[in-house]
């Protein structure tokens, strides 16, 4: 009898909660961060600083988070979604404010062991408040016009505040995470089939704006444009990157260099080798079997959130786990498709293996809550 | 707000069916990722490997040595020396500054090449090392390197550099190295790597020069892995490269020595000596000479100044570039010319009254007095201009200019030295293509004592005197062997001059030295077995006979003198030029006297061998040359 299908009548209360949480999610999540902690000793030519060390505290303080949160009753957090993302829009304003006055940008809050970004922590709220906002909402208005002008407010707000940083990997995660969890609730197939085709005419008119009065982007923005569609033109700028990136990763092989045998990420060729492209030093070492196998794990953690979220019964619960799901999704969807030069850099770290506390802890509060529907999801019939 | 029973089941069969559907499309996602993985990783992956291969791996040149340069017994005149060096790795060295601060307390830096040095640390990488400062004594090094502590950053070093061990004595035969300059790499077609090394030394002059493909050898390569910046992170392999193919000269260092010893106090001059057996160049003197190890480490603005404005053209190779009259060195040709054409017989007389009249124009002999009745031999030996103002007259210039090609005038011979002379040996055809003039009788005469358009190098004088001595067609040489492997002698084949006329002249020129009344009999050598034959010439610069005394150094006569030794037996020529010596008899034939008694000797000649007249003096000056070449390293054994 597998406990998913564990089936009693009441929420388990007190400690026993420990033994209804979802177990398989947590051993998969501490897989994952192992094979960071693995790669971050290794890209630091075999030592446990300045990278593996820290990254193991963090990620024991994020577990710790995550197992306080999910052992918090679900119906809380729905309670307090507003709020939470009240306080991130506030965080995120403040920094906008203080970082375009010029007065000691303070981009970070600073949680003692990890120093935290108001626009990571936008990522999971922005989420949680959607989720409760279509959970309150009655179903049959869910597609209503009127009714949209909400959520597409809370998604928009965020979004200008972090386009303005400017921070476009960040603004790509809160649309597509909101819209998805919009797309979830059951908002009509019409208005995403419109928002798809206006997405498409934008960026015609965004391309073919360029060099005129009306420009839309900047022309740095154009240019890292042109490095993505062909890396070749810029190889000792932008271009270096993704070239490196794609030389790095497609030596790999079938089985890689071997553990801490990764010249080009040893050896310098590769940026960021411990944030953004430690995908890189992954694929170049253990080759196409270590970096399939990553996947693999990535994709069967969506699964099992989908899993747990498809089984609760608690709309806000399922809406909560499958956008977290979504958002985890997409971070490292949007890395890999980066550091393999099928989208452009948008600085989007690997979920749990790439170095860094904000994305890290965001990402474990999330599972937090995923835990915390699966725990208290409503039993029996 | 309460969910009715009906509307949960309905969200939340709504939740399912969009979360399947984002869910098949994230697996899309997922297998496009992996699809692209397996491209990558798999079917691309060697593309990608060589890729990365080539991002890490580079290949570094290494200098190969240089190939050495012997004389004819194995003693080394351009060999390479151990340069210690001084570099220093900015960022291991922290306060740049203040490390140079301490070094400087410690030995002696020169300030203009310190602030090079501190240019070239601010624009190279932080790794690399910059060399602070080289040539250095080995004391300077042990210091540095016993101070290493207090020193971060800074290390000796040692690397090869091009050593002349005899300094100014083969300046003008070996030539000398130095950078490569953005000229150089215009002027030559060449593209071995090797020249893009910074300061890699090629051949600037002379056998360094025109062997240098030889002497440079092929550039090993040395393969390593470096990392993005540049930095070296591993050796990967080395292959070290050929090196240079070491080169034998026909010339013999201690003659050579000699020779430049016995030139220098006619300040401006030069000798030629070859063996005519062989053409071998023996020695090849110059005076002044230059010191060719300056331009290796490259000359002083100062130093260079002093060499190009030296009126005594130091840097001038005048062996073989310089251009002479050759005055009455010339006879020869002409006697030869005109006994060959058959129209002298050498019984015959003509008399010398002091001058030739030609129309209402006197030539003039150089005794005013005139020779009397002069025969072929008494005119060689007294050096009667006007008996050959007679033969030109008969036989005309082209016969002599053929005669005198035959011997070697006009041509320029195929020597690796820098620019070898071809000298001018006019006939008619030549003045008119040249001066678009017709040739006249007067210029015959004028060419028939060597004056006029007649124009010869040292190196010519000897091989025409190597020629007469053996009677055949001989070329000269200076390269004995390269890399071991011997080049062959040239032009033994005969002359093609009738033996008994051959004879005739050499008799002429024994006559010169030997004969009470000959312009060499000062000059003669007492030894029988080393008799010498010669003859003597006095070009004059100007026209007008004036007491030499009375004008300038640079108006006054150039002295000649070619001869051949021994004279039953030859196997010496020696020619002398001293520019505006004076008298070829006074100034030229004493030094080529003593050059070929040296030359057939081997060492200083016994004092017997000299006029006993001389002894005395040259006694003395032959013990001080003696004193100077107890400093220059004797023979060395096992070399080349």
């Amino acid at each position: 009898m597998s406990y998913l299908e564990y089936n009693v009548k009441l929420v388990p209360t007190g400690l026993s909660k420990i033994l209804y949480l979802n177990w398989p999610l947590v051993v998969l999540l501490c897989t994952v961060a192992s094979v960071g902690f693995m790669m971050l000793y290794s890209v630091a030519g075999g030592s446990m600083y300045p990278w593996a060390e820290p990254q193991m505290e963090r990620f024991a303080f994020g577990l710790t988070v995550m197992f306080v949160i999910g052992m918090v009753p679900i119906w809380f957090w729905r309670n307090v979604a507003g709020l939470a993302y009240g306080v991130s829009l506030v965080l995120l304003l403040g920094v906008e404010f203080f970082g375009e006055t010029g007065m000691g940008a303070q981009r970070w809050i600073d949680l003692g062991i990890i120093r935290l970004q108001p626009s990571e922590l936008m990522k999971i709220t922005l989420v949680m408040v959607l989720a409760a906002y279509y959970d309150w909402l009655d179903t049959s208005k869910t597609s209503r016009p009127v009714w949209l002008v909400v959520p597409l407010l809370l998604i928009a707000l965020p979004t200008y505040l972090v386009l303005r940083q400017p921070d476009l990997g960040t603004a790509l995660l809160l649309v597509t995470g909101g819209g998805v969890v919009m797309f979830l609730a059951g908002v009509s197939w019409w208005y995403f089939m419109a928002v798809i085709g206006a997405g498409v005419g934008l960026v015609s008119a965004v391309l073919s704006s360029r060099g005129t009065d009306w420009q839309l982007l900047k022309d740095y923005q154009y240019r890292r444009i042109d490095t993505f569609l062909d890396p070749a033109n810029d190889p000792l700028g932008a271009g270096y990157h993704i070239t490196q990136s794609k030389i790095a990763l497609g030596s790999g092989g079938w089985t890689g260099r071997g553990f801490m045998q990764g010249t080009q990420s040893r050896l310098n060729f590769l940026p960021e080798k411990h944030t953004d492209f430690i995908f890189t030093t992954l694929a170049e070492e253990f080759g196409f079997v270590g970096a399939v196998s990553l996947l693999s794990l990535y994709v069967t953690i969506v699964i099992f959130c989908a899993v747990s979220a498809f089984r609760n019964r608690d709309r806000f619960g399922s809406l909560v786990t499958l956008g977290v799901a979504t958002t985890f999704f997409l971070f490292f969807a949007i890395n890999m498709a980066m550091v393999m030069g099928l989208a452009p850099v948008v600085g989007v770290p690997l979920p749990l293996v790439s170095y860094g506390g904000s994305a890290m802890l965001v990402l474990l509060a999330g599972f937090g809550l995923a835990q915390s529907a699966h725990v208290h999801r409503p039993r029996g019939r | 707000m309460k969910r009715t029973p009906r509307d949960t089941e309905t969200s939340l069969r709504g939740i399912s069916r969009r979360g399947l559907v984002l869910g098949g499309l994230q697996l899309g996602v997922a297998g496009v990722l992996g699809w692209r993985m397996r491209q990558m990783q798999v079917e691309q992956a060697d593309q990608f490997r060589l890729l990365a291969e080539e991002n890490r791996i580079n290949m570094r040149l290494i200098a190969p040595a240089r190939g050495l340069i012997f004389d004819r017994n194995g003693i080394p005149l351009a060999e390479n020396a151990q340069n210690y060096r001084i570099v220093i790795v900015r960022e291991d060295a922290g306060d740049v500054d203040e490390v140079i601060a301490r070094l400087g307390d410690l030995i002696y830096l020169d300030p203009v090449e310190l602030e090079r040095a501190k240019k070239e640390i601010a624009r190279r990488s932080p790794f690399v090392p910059v060399t602070l400062t080289d040539q250095r004594s080995w004391e300077d090094i042990a210091a540095v390197a016993v101070n290493a502590p207090a020193l971060p950053g800074i290390t000796p070093d040692v690397g090869l550099t091009r050593n002349y061990p005899l300094a100014e004595d083969h300046a003008h035969i070996i030539g000398y190295v130095g950078p490569v300059s953005d000229y150089d790499l215009q002027r030559i077609d060449d593209d071995d790597p090797l020249l893009q090394i910074p300061k890699f030394q090629i051949g600037k002059t002379g056998v360094e020069q025109k062997y240098e493909r030889d002497l440079r050898g092929k550039a090993g390569t040395r393969r390593i892995e470096v990392n993005a910046a540049g930095r070296v992170m591993r050796e990967l392999g080395r292959d070290p490269g050929i090196p240079g193919a070491n080169i034998q000269l026909t010339v013999e260092s201690r003659l050579q020595n000699f020779v430049e010893a016995r030139l220098a106090p006619a300040l401006s001059a030069s000798a030629v000596v070859m063996d005519t057996r062989n053409g071998d160049l023996l020695a090849v003197g110059n005076a002044p000479s230059f010191d060719p190890n300056k331009f290796v480490r490259g000359i002083s603005v100062a130093d260079y100044g002093e060499l190009t404005e030296n009126i005594y053209r130091p840097l001038s190779n005048k062996a073989v570039q310089g251009a002479y009259p050759p005055g009455s060195t010339f006879k020869m040709m002409v006697s030869l010319a005109a006994m060959d054409a058959g129209q002298l017989n050498p019984g015959e007389t003509f008399y010398c009254g002091g001058y030739h009249k030609l129309g209402n124009r006197r030539f003039h002999c150089w005794k005013r007095g005139g020779h009397g009745w002069v025969d072929l031999e008494k005119s060689l030996e007294q050096s009667c201009d006007v008996y050959y103002y007679e033969l030109a007259q008969r036989i005309g210039i082209d016969r002599i200019a053929e005669t005198a090609r035959r011997f070697g005038l006009g041509e320029r011979f195929d020597l690796p030295m820098s620019a070898v002379s071809p000298g001018a040996m006019p006939d008619r055809a030549w003045l008119q293509e040249r001066y678009q003039q017709p040739w006249r009788v007067g210029d015959s005469l004028n060419a028939s004592i060597g004056q006029g358009y007649v124009l010869s190098t040292p190196l010519q004088l000897a091989v025409m005197t190597a020629r007469l001595a053996s009677g055949t067609r001989i070329e000269p040489r200076l390269v004995k062997s390269i890399d071991g492997v011997e080049l062959e002698p040239r032009g033994l084949e005969p002359l093609g001059f009738s033996n008994e006329h051959l004879r005739i002249v050499r008799n002429g020129m024994d006559a010169v030295c030997n004969s009470r009344r000959g312009t060499a009999y000062g000059s003669r050598i007492e030894a029988g077995d080393m008799r010498m034959a010669g003859k003597t010439g006095t070009s004059q610069v100007r026209s007008v006979v004036v007491s030499n005394n009375d004008v300038p150094w640079e108006q006054r006569d150039h002295a000649l003198y070619v001869g051949y030794a021994p004279f039953n037996n030859p196997h010496i020529s020696v020619s002398v030029v001293v520019e505006h010596g004076g008298g070829g008899s006074s100034v030229a034939a004493p030094i080529a006297r003593d050059i070929l008694l040296y030359a057939l000797h081997g060492k200083m000649p016994p004092v017997e061998s000299y006029p006993s007249a001389q002894r005395g003096r040259i006694g003395q000056f032959l013990s001080e040359l003696d004193l100077r070449q107890d400093f220059r390293p004797t023979e060395r054994s096992g070399r080349a």
